[in-house]
């Protein structure tokens, strides 16, 4: 097993998305992958893995009012695989 | 990267954590909205409805909306707000910010609303110095009915009525709203930005919030206009929006401040600056 810390992280109301995929690049440490499922809406929305920094920039360009940012007081780490 | 956990992001973080940005402004109602998938204007209406939060200006603030997807903002948009006919929003706040003078006086405009049907409107505001803030959502086509050409579509860009690219022989060539505005004795600030990334989405905020100071300071008309998205209209995938943005649009209208503290910058100014990037003009 290895680590990998989160700075910080998001919430994602992913009931709202429309699956326009712009947070993807948008977020520097690349941790949003969208979804195979999909939302009440029938749209793909994005899913979280480990390393987010809690920059802000999916918040920045999401037209969803989607995301919210919070910033760890301590960075947490997540056991992955190797 | 597939192989590594998702993370619950249904609920606030269990760890000790700081919230340090909210999904939504508080000005806006609901984060509902029915605009299309990868607009810019949400982007827009985020930093526009934060920079009044942060002068602390809600409860003096009045919107003068135009006709345009972004006008199914002003009933979730928690500020006074007056439906403006097709193009007539900076007449409107004219009289508003003439009648309440202590209040902060912005259209909320699209390039079809401004600068096709209300052009003259937009520049005799600015000409006679207004104390108001005109705020111009620039996605060069007519969203909201179908992605037809506008005043400041650019040479060669694909539109429901310039399938084959617009045509300067046929369609005319695209006005630079922006430099016209700027030039004008009675503007104190001009400047454009555009929300085709994050840091684009923060300069555009920075600009409305100059913008706003500009005209709380009352030296004159101020004018923003940030360049937003429309894969609808532009017949591209969502993901294909901002780099469309920032190749053709950007490259005619180009971001940057046209006019502060007295200092005036033409765009062919801001084109040289990025080392003489220019859009083709044919």
């Amino acid at each position: 097993m290895r680590a990998i810390e989160s700075r910080g992280t998001v919430t994602i109301a992913k009931q709202l998305c429309k699956g326009c995929e712009l947070c993807i690049p948008a977020c520097p440490p690349r941790v949003l992958e969208m979804s195979e499922a999909h939302n009440e809406q029938g749209f793909p929305y994005p899913e979280l893995r480990p390393g987010c920094t809690g920059c802000g920039a999916c918040l920045l360009v999401c037209p969803d009012f989607c995301f919210e940012v919070f910033l760890y007081r301590e960075p947490v780490a997540h056991e992955v695989a190797p | 990267m597939s192989r590594l956990p998702v993370l619950d992001t249904d609920r606030p973080p269990q760890a000790s954590a700081v919230k340090i940005a909210r999904d939504k402004p508080d000005l806006l109602l609901t984060e509902r909205h029915d605009l299309c998938p990868g607009c810019g204007e949400p982007l827009a209406m985020r930093v526009l409805l934060e920079a009044i939060e942060e002068l602390d200006a809600s409860r003096m603030a009045i919107g003068v909306v135009g006709i345009g997807c972004y006008t199914a903002f002003s009933p979730t948009m928690d500020v006074d707000s007056i439906q403006a006919l097709h193009g007539r929003a900076p007449s409107v706040a004219t009289g508003a910010k003439r009648m309440r003078p202590e209040s902060l006086v912005f259209t909320l405009q699209g390039d079809g609303d401004m600068v096709n049907e209300g052009l003259q409107e937009v520049i005799h505001t600015a000409a006679r110095g207004e104390s108001v803030t005109c705020v111009l959502l620039n996605n060069g086509v007519f969203g909201e009915t179908g992605g037809h050409m506008t005043a400041t579509t650019v040479l060669g860009q694909r539109t429901k009525n310039s399938l084959d690219g617009r045509d300067a022989a046929y369609h005319g060539h695209p006005i630079l709203i922006g430099d016209l505005l700027a030039q004008l004795g009675g503007t104190a600030y001009a400047a454009r930005g555009a929300v085709d990334d994050a840091a684009g989405v923060a300069r555009a905020k920075r600009m409305l919030r100059r913008a706003f100071q500009t005209q709380l300071r009352g030296e004159g008309f101020s004018f923003v206009e940030i360049l937003t998205m429309c894969p609808t209209g532009w017949f591209i995938p969502t993901p294909d929006g901002p780099g469309y943005l920032d190749e053709v649009m950007g490259t005619v209208h180009v971001t940057g401040e046209l006019k502060a503290g007295g200092k005036l910058t033409t765009t062919a100014e801001l084109i040289a600056r990025r080392g003489g990037r220019e859009a083709p003009t044919a």
